[in-house]
């Protein structure tokens, strides 16, 4: 996957863990806490998703990296390469 | 005037007759229709989770569990759904088991607070639940009566009104109520009378405001611990009530088709009665009928204590864990006519006509001092309901109700209900001649329909917030972890299935073979 088709990825589980936010002016450089009503469970979730939808294991010491759109990208980057993005959102 | 239950026995269609036991066969009737595994063919393979109990906490868990691709079993006792909050029919007419009102309400579209966590955890929407807001409540000491409604500062104006100097002292205490962090497992107890008592000094406005937070949620008597106070505070007083045009039903059918729709197992009449072990880790779980289960972990809904008992070889409770003994009588009118048309138009009264409000086990049957007046008419609906009901509660000795011989019980029963009614006309006009059906039940009918020692309602009254027990893979969730009620039993699965399910990723040791 492309970075633009990760940040869909992680778009379309955010938009199925609060589906009441609106995320279209979203930053990508702000913490996701920050912009939106997001709790500890919720980031479990993000988690969560990842393993059920792309079979990605997070350990919690990596937990730190799903910070912001940024760093979330970043750190997924190399684990989603060699993953074709999906057709629909997963889940 | 005819306010007799009309076939009074539990052995008459109450909820509890209707069900039957699974231990003892029980009845054939099936209540509930969508397509649930009655029969149940129970997977040899060990299951990631079993959990006892199809209540709301039993539910939620096992939907948070089944979404995560967990393979789930929810074995429950009885014939239907729903615990303390099911349903039931009786003389062609639908009433719930428990429900007043959902409370910790929220508009659609709310993003903080229990209601709209609770729905994100479970991929629900806001229509999902079809909640209407009340119209407006009251706690009435004597004469004098405080209103409130979904809007706090209706709270905040009353006090103001009634209780003058007494204004700038409740200001404060809401400051610390909204600081305080009601949700932390690692909370410990601390009184709530102690800590009001430091902001408010009158204590008829203390009483007022203990009354219907302790009907709704304590499970210790005259005092809570301080985190319990705040929670219900916020579910109560903040956030209020709502309720479904159709009752509890459109909310567990929901439950239950998304938990069935992600793969999840529900087997009604497969109580567990043995939870065998080895000192550390459950190793077999033995249904009422023989049959044995296997699963890596199991969480538990039917209550701290009752899960003991049915570790074998048996397992002493950690201190301070015992049964508790608050516990209630139910009376469900059904009318000719609409509350309104009475001139009731109050959604739930809470009362108390004592000089001190005594929130404890009476001394006698039925405590006719205080309790709680409930109509489900009026909440917020587009069009009424066809049929006017009033529900009336109070404390109750679980003791006397469980120990009466059988017909002394029944007269009780219909003795004990009439004087509740003459009780509560203090607060509601009189609906007597008004009385089409009459339907109550006692702490003895909660015991024998949910398992809930001295048909505890908001069970024991020490809660075990991070839902440990003395094995390593056995929790428990629902009451007796600490949160309560309908949206509080739905949160507490919820968090017991994060945290000791899906927040860690190491693979337990199954089970062995039974
Ligand atoms: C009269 C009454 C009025 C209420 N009113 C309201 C209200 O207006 N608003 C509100 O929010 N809350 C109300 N409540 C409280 C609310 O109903 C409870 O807090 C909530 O339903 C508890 O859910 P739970 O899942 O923790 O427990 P339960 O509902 O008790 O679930 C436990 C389940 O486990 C099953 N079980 C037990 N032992 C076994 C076993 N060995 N094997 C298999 N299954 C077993 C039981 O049959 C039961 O179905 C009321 C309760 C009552 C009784």
């Amino acid at each position: 996957m492309t970075r633009d088709q990760i940040r869909q990825v992680i778009l379309d589980i955010l938009a199925k863990i609060a589906p009441d936010e609106d995320l279209s002016n979203l930053k990508d450089d702000v913490p996701f806490s920050e912009q939106m009503e997001l709790d500890s469970m919720d980031f479990l979730d993000i988690v969560m998703e990842l393993r059920k939808g792309y079979r990605i294991q997070i350990p919690e010491e990596d937990y730190q990296h799903l910070t912001t759109m940024e760093s979330t990208v970043t750190y997924l980057e190399p684990l989603l390469k060699d993953v074709e993005s999906p057709a629909k959102p997963a889940g | 005037m005819n306010i007799q239950p009309a076939r009074g026995v539990d052995g008459s269609p109450v909820p509890g007759a209707e069900r039957g036991n699974g231990a003892s066969g029980g009845s054939s009737r099936r209540v509930f229709r969508t397509g649930m595994n009655v029969a149940g063919s129970l997977s040899e393979r060990p299951y990631d989770v079993v959990i006892i109990g199809a209540g709301l906490s039993g539910l939620a868990a096992g939907i948070r569990l089944a979404y995560f691709e967990k393979r789930v079993a929810i074995l429950e006792r009885h014939t239907t759904i729903g615990g303390l909050n099911s349903f039931y029919r009786l003389r062609g007419r639908n009433h719930d088991v428990g429900l007043h009102a959902v409370t910790n309400y929220a508009p659609p579209g709310t993003k903080k607070g229990p209601l709209s966590k609770l729905l994100r955890q479970l991929r629900l929407s806001w229509d999902d639940f079809g909640l209407c807001p009340q119209i407006e409540s009251s706690v009435e000491f004597g004469d004098v009566v405080l209103t409130f409604d979904n809007a706090f500062e209706r709270l905040r104006c009353q006090i103001a009104d009634v209780f003058p100097d007494q204004a700038d002292r409740f200001d404060r205490l809401v400051r610390r109520i909204r600081e305080h962090d009601e949700l932390s497992l690692s909370n410990r107890y601390q009184s709530a009378r102690a800590i009001v008592g430091e902001y408010l000094t009158d204590p008829l406005l203390i009483d007022m405001l203990f009354c219907p937070l302790m009907f709704y949620g304590s499970p210790t008597a005259e005092d809570m611990d301080f985190s319990q106070f705040v929670i219900m505070f916020k579910a109560v007083f903040c956030e209020g009530f709502a309720r479904p045009e159709n009752g509890i039903r459109p909310i567990l059918k929901t439950l239950v088709r998304k938990y069935r729709s992600l793969g999840g197992e529900l087997h009604l009449r497969a109580g567990v009665r043995r939870l065998v072990h080895d000192g550390d880790r459950l190793t077999a779980i033995e249904l009422d009928d023989g049959r044995r289960v296997r699963a890596h972990r199991v969480l538990s809904s039917a209550g701290a204590v009752e899960t003991l008992r049915l570790c074998d070889p048996p397992l002493t409770a950690p201190p301070g864990v015992q049964p508790g003994e608050i516990s209630f009588v139910e009376t469900i009118f059904c009318l000719d006519c609409l509350p309104s048309e009475l001139g009731h138009h109050r959604t739930i009264v809470f009362y108390n006509d004592a000089a001190r409000f005594r929130y404890a086990r009476p001394a006698e049957p039925v405590d006719l001092d205080s309790g709680i007046i409930c109509s489900p008419n009026n909440f917020q609906y587009d069009r009424p309901l066809p049929e006017g009901r009033l529900r009336i509660t109070a404390l109750a000795d679980p003791e006397f109700w469980l120990t009466a011989p059988e017909p002394e019980y029944r007269e009780q029963k219909q003795r004990w209900c009439e004087r509740l009614v003459e009780a509560a006309l203090r607060h509601v006009p009189d609906f007597r001649s008004h009385v089409v059906d009459v339907d109550m039940f006692t702490p003895r009918t909660i015991t024998r329909f949910t398992g809930h020692v001295n048909g505890c309602v908001y069970g024991a009254p020490n809660k075990i917030r991070d839902g440990r027990t003395p094995l390593e893979n056995l929790f428990l969730c629902g009451t007796d972890q600490g949160f309560l009620g309908i949206i509080g039993a739905m949160l507490s699965g919820i968090t017991i299935a994060n945290l000791h399910v899906l927040g860690q990723s190491q693979r337990s040791v199954p089970l062995s073979p039974a």
